[in-house]
């Protein structure tokens, strides 16, 4: 679901095949038939924006049914434990969870807990209001819990107030007949798919849910996957073989660009980021982010050792370890929130590496005039952007908006290197480290990220090297000394693996996380990696063929953490640690050996704790997780079907209609997801939304999209000949009765409007895209890849220019899968007129602008 | 199997390698066109920008000089039974089917199929391209594969009709044949062609013919007992027109689907009749113009 697997993850996709030819029944739910539907046993169209409601509708039939895995609920998951009486659920509030505050737009979460617990959110309970951010926004880790108990449980989940009911009275009204008229699927074909996940789940059966960007680019993005969690959990496929949630990721290595972050809260290791107000020392940041128990007790440890391997000697105890040297965060610094300030000229200058966010961010058009207002514009790629040319050729340049004489920025172009042209490594979905190495060296004056990260640090700190200021300081004692070899003085990142990997004092490798010192006289710079240059050795850099090991692969890669190929593999066997079935064995208790074994995996859990094993009523971190609670991240060791902290928008999904949708929420009075990000201001109107006055102006769903011939702005496929010509330029897909209705040929134009702009597209008239039957009405899709801009090869109007900014406040994620729009025959006017045809429409829906 | 050529093996003798070729299961192909850049880029074949077709995802069009490896997008709306339109409620009978019968197919669902299959030159058993060129640039291999040696080519174009599959195909620029050559500079060093290593789903195979048309045949089996009672092999039998070929399809319905001819026959085996024809035309002219000889003295 929400996954184009065969045309995104090709390669990936081999194994799908695989699992088929061997017997797997393969089914993709998607609002498009895509080359993936065209692989899958069956493909189930469903409204784009509707996942909640379809998978709510599977959590209903589970419980109709009573499909429900009772021993893997009532041990591993939180479905035992009652909740506080004065929580409220959507249900008894229409669409609102307790804690609403509406000024601040934002929920006080204080009646989310478990009962009899206090400290739900341990991190900025008191600054929480509607600017969420970093920790604030997740509450850390987890609350904080007596001996990792939750206080109040009810074993046989009978109890009204137990989570377990709680979750089941939420979804009671999904029924397939709900689904049918929200999803506009029929009640049949979702029936199939609940019946084949139930019949395929037990001890002796298990099912995958394979989801990627398309579930999370939604106001709701955060919750499409925890409805995915709450099936998996309730079927018990977490943490067992042939089972789990892969989440398949944007492009290669984001999930190593999240471990180790390029998001500006949190740091390596998921480590909040501290704020200001909150973290004055290095012992309250602790506190407030650590829960006592679980694996995150030890918080202290792994920030201190992080600290010592980025500041060495100058950390020190009497200083906290350069904890002050941390930047701090105060407020949403998301990619959007940069954009929308550097618009009102707040921001000075910009780093652009890799990206090329006028064609592949939202509303293109607010982002070209937010770079207009800069300084200075950095871009690193392999040929000038569309982001670097943007102030020479863009559309307010046709339209006379804009000319390159006005705009100030200076632009710098910088030719970058090619994953081919340097080391390093790639993380995939299920966290596996893949070592590559450099086959050639770079073009001309084209160098690796890391070359130029580390040069221009030395750069910056030769500048400051004489500087008295006390702000310089964190730059001038960072360790900044890695070996460089070649004509170019390139930084060895074997090193760089070394430094995340760790040290002992007595400089040798570290194992694992568990070795960890809170003194600070280990370093690490990523816990969760730690081991992976275990023995002197580059794991990452194994490379044993399949053939010669068994399935689990360990000689291949490095998968963090410790090498773990299947996290939270306790679950796979029972409380008492036996498999739960022979079929599906993987990990298991030894009582013999006294320790846990199993088929070669590492265990996900303390090597020699007993399935018996019950904590003291004061134990902390490790200690306190006792033997049949596999999910050690948690500080009470369950999986969470609800979700007591670290959500800003609900402990359970729930229905929410789009920003911009053509149709009423049919479960709730309040129609969109109350905390979603959304910017009213004139460069960034929306189109009114079902029940407002001027919705029918824009009647059509829009959805954009990939193919597998272009890499997503095209940056890097627009500029290839050989990928060019594959898809040579930006089309609309449409049915054949949106064709009719509209007047749209096959292979002429289309012009497809927003109240942000309008494009012009070719026409490929498709029984692949079929209306649907939604609320008595038919709902129409038009399908919009993204990929083309102005410069390349091949070039052409961009489809998220039609986009606006409405955000899933949990991680600032924008809603592209979902808008409205309208589409009409014909090129697009030039020019002014260009401007003067959204400016109609706009006037005709009652837009201000 | 007869797998012979008229020059292999016996023209190589000891030198003569195994037969090689391609089975192209299409019906595990997702139409990711990795074999179309990893043929362009290793062959250097230069860009040929057709633009947008509108044929479904295929914007290559065919084989042609420019373009060794051609991916067909078909798109079909498969009526769920003799009258049916593919409504919800039959799609949903014919799931319940599916399920009863064990009926689980690729690329069908929702009453619509997609279809897609990477097309290649087949290195036909009886190349007539091959043996209509004049100037030997057409060869057959030590591999039994056909192919062009471009400094001998000479842009005759002889070749062009005489492909029954519309393969050859000369260069605008430089009047010469360009076409697949099962990367015979890979095969010298025991590479597997770039297509073929490329496939993420191995719907490309490489290997010896004999094994590849065993395996095929298994392939076929398994198919058509699931219930893809069209699913057929082509160009894998000694009989056909062409002598069967090294490049061999697995299809999921007629060849002309694909755009393939439904049944190619080596040109050359016309040309008894061709020039039995000739001679007879030519026999009647001359009788015409000794007649009218004749008549003229009168």
């Amino acid at each position: 679901m929400g996954s184009n697997m065969a045309e995104q993850h090709p390669v990936g996709f081999q194994w799908v095949i695989e699992a088929k030819e061997r017997g797997a029944k393969v089914i993709h739910v998607d609002p498009r038939f895509t080359r993936t539907s065209a692989m899958a046993d069956r493909h189930v169209q469903i409204r784009a924006g509707s996942d909640i409601a379809f998978l709510g509708g599977v959590v209903n039939y589970i419980f109709e049914r009573d499909a429900w895995f009772r021993e893997y609920v009532q041990h591993y998951t939180n479905g035992p434990v009652i909740l506080k009486p004065d929580f409220q659920d959507t249900e008894d509030a229409s669409g609102f969870f307790s804690g609403w505050n509406s000024e601040h737009s934002a929920y006080q979460i204080d009646t989310w807990g478990y009962n009899k617990s206090t400290g739900e959110a341990t991190a900025g309970k008191s600054e929480q209001q509607a600017d969420v951010s970093g920790e604030q926004a997740h509450g850390a880790h987890g609350m904080k819990l007596s001996a990792g108990q939750p206080p109040d449980i009810d074993d046989s989940m009978q109890d009204e107030r137990c989570i377990l009911q709680m979750v089941r009275r939420h979804f009671s009204r999904y029924t397939p007949e709900m689904v049918a008229e929200t999803c506009g699927c029929s009640a049949e074909e979702f029936l199939e798919v609940a019946r084949a996940l139930c019949e395929n789940s037990g001890r002796e059966r298990t099912s995958a849910i394979v989801y990627s960007v398309g579930w999370t680019q939604h106001t709701t993005g955060v919750q499409n996957i925890r409805a995915a969690s709450i099936v998996q959990m309730l079927l018990g496929n977490v943490g067992r073989p042939g089972g789990g949630i892969l989440a398949l990721r944007g492009h290669a290595n984001i999930q190593g660009s999240t471990d180790i972050p390029t998001l500006y809260n949190i740091l390596p290791g998921y480590i909040p980021m501290p704020h200001p107000q909150s973290h004055p020392t290095l012992d309250t940041f602790v506190e407030l982010n650590g829960p006592d128990t679980g694996a995150w007790g030890n918080l202290r440890p792994y920030i201190v050792s992080l600290l010592k391997a980025w500041w060495g000697d100058a950390a020190t105890e009497d200083n906290d370890f350069c904890f002050d040297y941390l930047p701090r965060i105060n407020g949403d610094h998301s990619h959007y929130a940069m954009m929308l300030k550097m618009l009102d000229g707040g921001v000075k200058g910009m780093l652009c590496v890799g990206q090329n966010p006028t064609v592949g961010s939202a509303n293109s058009k607010l982002i070209r005039l937010a770079l207009a207002k800069l300084d200075w514009l950095v871009v690193r790629d392999f040929q000038p952007t569309e982001s670097a040319l943007f102030w020479q050729d863009s559309p307010e340049h046709e339209s006379g908006e804009v000319r390159a004489s006005d705009i100030q920025t200076e632009v710098f172009f910088l030719p970058a290197a090619a994953h081919t042209e340097k080391d390093g490594t790639y993380t995939n979905t299920q966290r596996l480290l893949q070592w590559h190495h450099k086959a050639c060296e770079p073009p001309g004056d084209a160098r690796s990220d890391l070359h130029w990260i580390y040069h221009l640090g030395k750069a910056i700190r030769a500048k400051l090297a004489d500087s008295e200021d006390p702000r310089d300081r964190p730059i001038r004692e960072v360790t900044w000394d890695y070996p460089v070899h070649g004509p170019h003085d390139e930084p060895d990142a074997e090193h760089v693996l070394q430094e995340i990997s760790g040290r002992r004092p007595d400089g040798s490798f570290l194992e694992s996380y568990d070795e960890l010192l809170p003194d600070g006289s280990t370093t690490c710079g990523s816990w969760i990696h730690c081991g992976i240059y275990k023995d002197g050795v580059n794991q990452a850099a194994r490379k044993k063929p399949h053939s010669e090991q068994n399935w689990i692969a360990h000689e291949w890669g490095w998968a963090w953490p410790k090498d773990t190929r299947m996290i939270y593999n306790r679950s796979s066997a029972d409380p008492e640690g036996r498999p739960w079935s022979e079929r599906k064995r993987y990990v298991w208790w030894d009582g013999d050996a006294g320790r846990w074994t199993g088929l070669g995996d590492s265990p996900d859990f303390p090597p020699e704790k007993e399935p018996g094993y019950r904590p003291s009523r004061r134990a902390k971190k490790m200690e306190a997780i006792a033997g049949d609670k596999p999910y050690i991240l948690h500080p009470d060791g369950r999986a969470w079907l609800y979700v007591p902290t670290g959500l800003v928008d609900g402990p359970l999904p729930t229905h929410y209609e789009p920003q911009e949708s053509p149709f009423s929420n049919p479960l709730y009075a309040q129609q969109q997801n109350p905390t979603r990000q959304v910017f009213h201001r004139p460069e960034n109107p929306y189109n009114p939304t079902d029940g407002e006055q001027g919705a029918g102006v824009y009647p059509f769903v829009l959805s954009t999209y990939r193919l597998t011939e272009h890499h997503t702005s095209g940056a890097m496929s627009r500029t290839v000949p050989y990928l060019a010509e594959l898809q040579p330029e930006f089309f609309c897909e449409v049915s054949p009765q949106l064709a009719a209705e509209r007047g749209l040929e096959h292979g002429g134009w289309a012009t497809i409007v927003t109240a942000r702009q309008a494009v012009e597209a070719r026409v490929l008239v498709t029984d692949r895209i079929k209306p649907l039957h939604v609320q008595g009405r038919a709902m129409h899709l038009v399908g919009a890849p993204y990929h083309w801009g102005g410069v390349g090869i091949v070039t052409g109007d961009s489809a998220n220019e039609l986009l606006p900014l409405a955000l899933d406040n949990n991680v600032h994620i924008s809603e592209y899968k979902v808008a409205t729009c309208d589409i009409r025959p014909g090129r697009r006017p030039r020019g002014q007129a260009r401007l003067a045809l959204v400016e109609d429409y706009r006037r005709r829906a009652g837009v201000k602008s | 199997m007869k797998l012979e050529t008229i020059a292999w093996p016996g023209s190589y003798g000891d030198q003569a390698k195994p037969r090689m070729g391609f089975f192209t299961d299409t019906s595990v192909c997702i139409g990711c066109k990795a074999c179309e850049v990893a043929c362009k880029e290793w062959n250097q074949i230069p860009m040929s920008v057709q633009g947008f077709t509108g044929h479904s995802y295929d914007n290559t069009i065919d084989l042609g000089a420019n373009s060794w490896r051609h991916v067909a997008f078909i798109e079909q709306r498969k009526p769920v039974d003799a009258d049916g339109d593919g409504s919800l409620s039959q799609v949903a009978a014919r799931a319940s089917l599916a399920e009863d019968q064990g009926l689980a197919t690729y690329q069908e669902g929702d009453g619509i199929r997609w279809l897609m299959a990477s097309d290649v030159c087949k290195h036909c058993t009886e190349a007539a391209c091959l043996e209509v060129c004049p100037t030997g640039a057409l060869f057959r291999t030590e591999y039994g594969t056909v192919v062009v040696q471009e400094d001998v080519c000479n842009g005759c174009g002889y070749c062009v009709p005489a492909c029954p599959f519309g393969v050859l195909d000369q260069r605008q620029d430089d009047g010469r044949v360009w076409k697949c050559t099962l990367c015979y500079d890979r095969l010298k060093d025991e590479k597997e062609p770039a297509c073929a290593q490329a496939c993420p789903t191995n719907s490309i195979q490489y290997g010896e013919l004999g094994e590849l048309r065993e395996g095929a045949e298994h392939r076929l089996a398994q198919l058509q007992h699931a219930g893809q009672r069209e699913a057929r092999l082509y160009l894998a039998d000694d009989d056909d027109g062409v002598g069967g070929a090294s490049a061999f399809f697995l299809l999921l319905d007629e060849p002309e689907v694909y755009g393939l001819p439904p049944d190619p026959v080596d040109s050359r085996r016309e040309l008894g009749s061709i020039w039995a024809a000739t001679a007879a035309a030519a026999l009647a002219l001359g009788a015409g113009l000794v007649a009218a000889a004749l008549g003229g003295r009168r």
